[in-house]
């Protein structure tokens, strides 16, 4: 593999990503976005400079970053385009829509097209279930697809035709979405809508129907409602999971008093 | 009494620019944080206790009591981190809010930076939502600018800073100490507890980690105050909440309203199921929560109603499907989410979940073996609390879930294929004709 030589600047940027944190270490994550926003993928040179700043082993970098989906070992197409296909897209479309962009593109999961335009891959929920199916092009929003207008999707992007996220920007590239990922804003902040679609659909009934929250009293720290509730054990029986029980037992835990110390 | 649906969170959403500063504030946006900072911290942390605020997350512990788990005088810097992580599936309720509203949660953020003493303060964002980190990046930029965030927040001699940190795509850092590992460069792995992260959270300091939604709560409690907030819910689920309507129904969306609005009220605003639709089965808070089926269509969604009807509230992600829906294949398609997001560090559930997909996959290909039902609750009984996290123990809520109440749509995998029973074209929104007349 012949990898691109990282910039002085790119390099440079890698070191202002590691000074954003009380500890260097935590700017790994953004340091690989920005290795790909540069590299096209996450190259050995990549790590090896990564490794070098943060003063870690490549083998420890390689580790972060073959743990995370987002990070690529392999070079990406132009375009990264998710299908969702966790259960609620799939059964509302998101199946078929995928089966037909394989098909269309000629390509299996996590493949590149011949021209290099799109890389296409299935994708886990993605947080915008109310507008199912729904699809992603460098991780902005195409809600509501359909196995049509998801081939119109991509013939655009490998036409290089202008393409606007349905809530997001004008899409650039995945190179360049990985730039914002890392820390650095690309200005297109202010494209889109506030909120759209289904987003909408409880304030526009709200509206319809005169409904909004009681006004504001304005006193703050006014009197104690009477079942706040004050008791640890009885907050523990309303939380719903165990994993919240535990957190009661940091009082008499011997945590308490252990000294720092990392528990990895 | 208060109105069915009572957008505090989502009341801007409509708003042009909503996102920006200038807009934020022309709404009375930062007129919390100044009322705030005449408090004393301690009054602040009282305040969100008082107010019954409980994690949006999934969880439900007391927002304010969390807060007053972290030590104080203790010497060492106090950290607060929002998980802005929002996986798990069918919930989809911060990242509009964040696209929406930033600088709802960045207020939070600082108010409650504020009250627990802590100095620096993170956001930590899925890398998978470009957009929503645009715009948590130049809300950010603009507190900074308006001296909101930064050194001597409006004169007051506090000091906050706030980093947004985009992830890279991994649920289980959701999670809130795998999200502490992930924060701090490493791979996003569970730690075992105690210590807790009140006392030894991000490196190894007294942390505090909360959900987008809790957090952006804290402004409108702090302006509208405790009797305000504890006049919309119920008795010990106060306050209003975002619930994200997703599936075959006619106005999938969000619905902002008090705790304790049912299902059947939800449905009825959005004009009900889809043409020909009738509700099959629904999780109440998102795949980690069980299944729940028609006959709960009036459960109060709130902590206590959706427990005591054999679920959890977790995330208020109303996921719905109809008759054309197989169970198997739903559950099928959680569990492989599950296998394939398991982090691996517990061996119950980084095994327990890969054979859980094997019978499964028999299953819903109508080639299920003698004793495969057995197997999937055994397995499910063997992996269930036996993990460092919870991710393991939400794997086994939709297959526990699904065998109560469709055990016989489970047994038809001993010889059908699920696409045989259920055509998935029937379940898509692109089906041809009324879904009351296919099948």
């Amino acid at each position: 593999m012949s990898d691109v030589t990282l910039s002085e600047k790119t390099v440079a940027e890698l070191h202002e990503l590691a000074g954003r944190y009380p500890q260097a270490r935590s700017a790994l994550l953004p340091m690989l976005h920005l290795v790909q926003a540069e590299a096209g993928h996450v190259t050995n040179e990549g790590i090896e400079v990564c490794a070098d700043i943060l003063g870690l082993t490549a083998a420890e970098v390689s580790g972060v970053a073959t743990f995370y989906t987002m990070y690529k070992r392999r070079p990406m197409g132009k375009h990264h385009v998710g299908v969702c296909t966790n259960t609620l897209c799939a059964v509302m479309g998101g199946d078929l829509i995928f089966e037909r962009l394989k098909d269309h593109l000629d390509v299996g999961n996590d493949e590149t097209t011949d021209d290099g335009a799109v890389t296409l891959e299935h994708l886990e929920c993605n947080a915008a279930c109310d507008f199912a199916p729904v699809m992603m092009v460098n991780w902005e929003f195409f809600d509501n697809q359909t196995p049509e207008s998801a081939v119109e999707l991509v013939d655009k992007l490998r036409a290089g035709d202008t393409v606007q996220a349905t809530r997001g920007a004008t899409i650039t590239s995945w190179r360049e979405a990985e730039r914002v990922l890392a820390g650095f804003e690309d200005g297109l902040v202010d494209e889109g809508p506030t909120a759209a679609g289904a987003s909408l659909a409880g304030l526009e009934i709200a509206h319809e129907k005169g409904w909004s929250a009681p006004p504001l009293d304005g006193t703050a720290g006014g009197t104690k409602t009477s079942a706040a509730t004050d008791d640890k054990m009885a907050a523990v029986e309303e939380a719903d999971t165990s994993r919240a029980e535990t957190e009661t037992e940091i009082e008499q835990s011997p945590a308490d008093t252990a000294k720092e110390g990392n528990d990895d | 009494m208060t109105d069915t649906l009572t957008p505090v969170l989502s009341a801007d959403w409509g708003t042009d620019r909503a996102w920006t500063r200038e807009t934020y504030e022309s709404t009375g946006g930062y007129d919390a944080l100044k009322k705030a900072l005449t408090m004393t911290p301690d009054d602040v942390i009282t305040l969100v206790k008082d107010s019954g605020l409980r994690g949006r997350g999934g969880a439900g512990f007391p927002t304010g009591m969390k807060w007053s788990f972290i030590p104080q005088g203790d010497g060492k810097p106090h950290y607060l981190v929002v998980n802005a992580d929002e996986s798990e599936p069918g919930t989809c309720k911060d990242i509009p809010l964040m696209m929406a509203s930033p600088h709802t949660l960045v207020e939070g953020v600082i108010i409650s930076a504020y009250a627990i003493r802590a100095e620096k303060a993170f956001i930590y964002v899925r890398g998978e939502v470009l957009h929503v980190v645009r715009r948590l990046r130049a809300a950010v930029r603009e507190a900074y600018e308006a001296g909101y965030l930064g050194k001597n927040v409006l004169g007051s001699g506090v000091d906050v800073d706030l980093v947004i940190h985009a992830g890279a795509g991994a649920y289980i850092c959701g999670e809130e100490t795998a999200l502490l590992d992930s924060l701090e460069g490493r791979r996003g792995q569970p730690r075992l507890r105690p210590p807790f992260p009140a006392v030894e959270g991000l490196y190894a300091c007294p942390t505090v980690i909360n959900n987008v939604e809790s957090i952006a709560s804290v402004p409108s409690i702090v302006n509208g105050g405790i009797e305000w907030f504890g006049s919309m819910g119920t008795e010990k689920s106060k306050g209003y909440t975002l619930y994200s309507l997703s599936g075959h129904v006619k106005r999938p969306g969000q619905y902002e309203a008090p705790l304790g609005i049912t299902l059947r009220q939800l449905l009825e605003l959005g004009g009900g199921m889809r043409d020909g639709a009738e509700l099959k089965f629904w999780t109440p808070g998102g795949s980690s929560t069980p299944i729940l089926t028609a006959e709960h269509l009036d459960v109060p969604l709130d902590y206590e109603g959706v427990g005591a009807a054999g679920s959890m509230l977790g995330t208020k992600a109303l996921q719905v499907f109809d008759q054309t829906t197989s169970v198997v294949r739903a559950v099928l398609r959680w569990t492989e989410f599950y296998k394939h997001e398991s982090c691996g560090k517990c061996t119950p559930c980084r095994e327990g979940t890969w054979w859980l997909v094997q019978a499964l996959q028999r299953l819903d290909a109508g080639q299920g073996q003698e004793g495969d039902l057995e197997l999937l609750v055994d397995l499910c009984e063997n992996v269930l609390g036996r993990s460092f996290c919870a991710l393991g123990d939400g794997a086994t809520s939709p297959i526990t879930s699904g065998i109560q109440h469709f055990r016989e749509e489970f047994e038809a995998g001993m010889h059908t294929p699920s696409s045989e029973l259920f055509p998935p074209m029937a379940s898509t929104l692109f089906v041809t004709e009324s879904v009351g007349g296919a099948s």
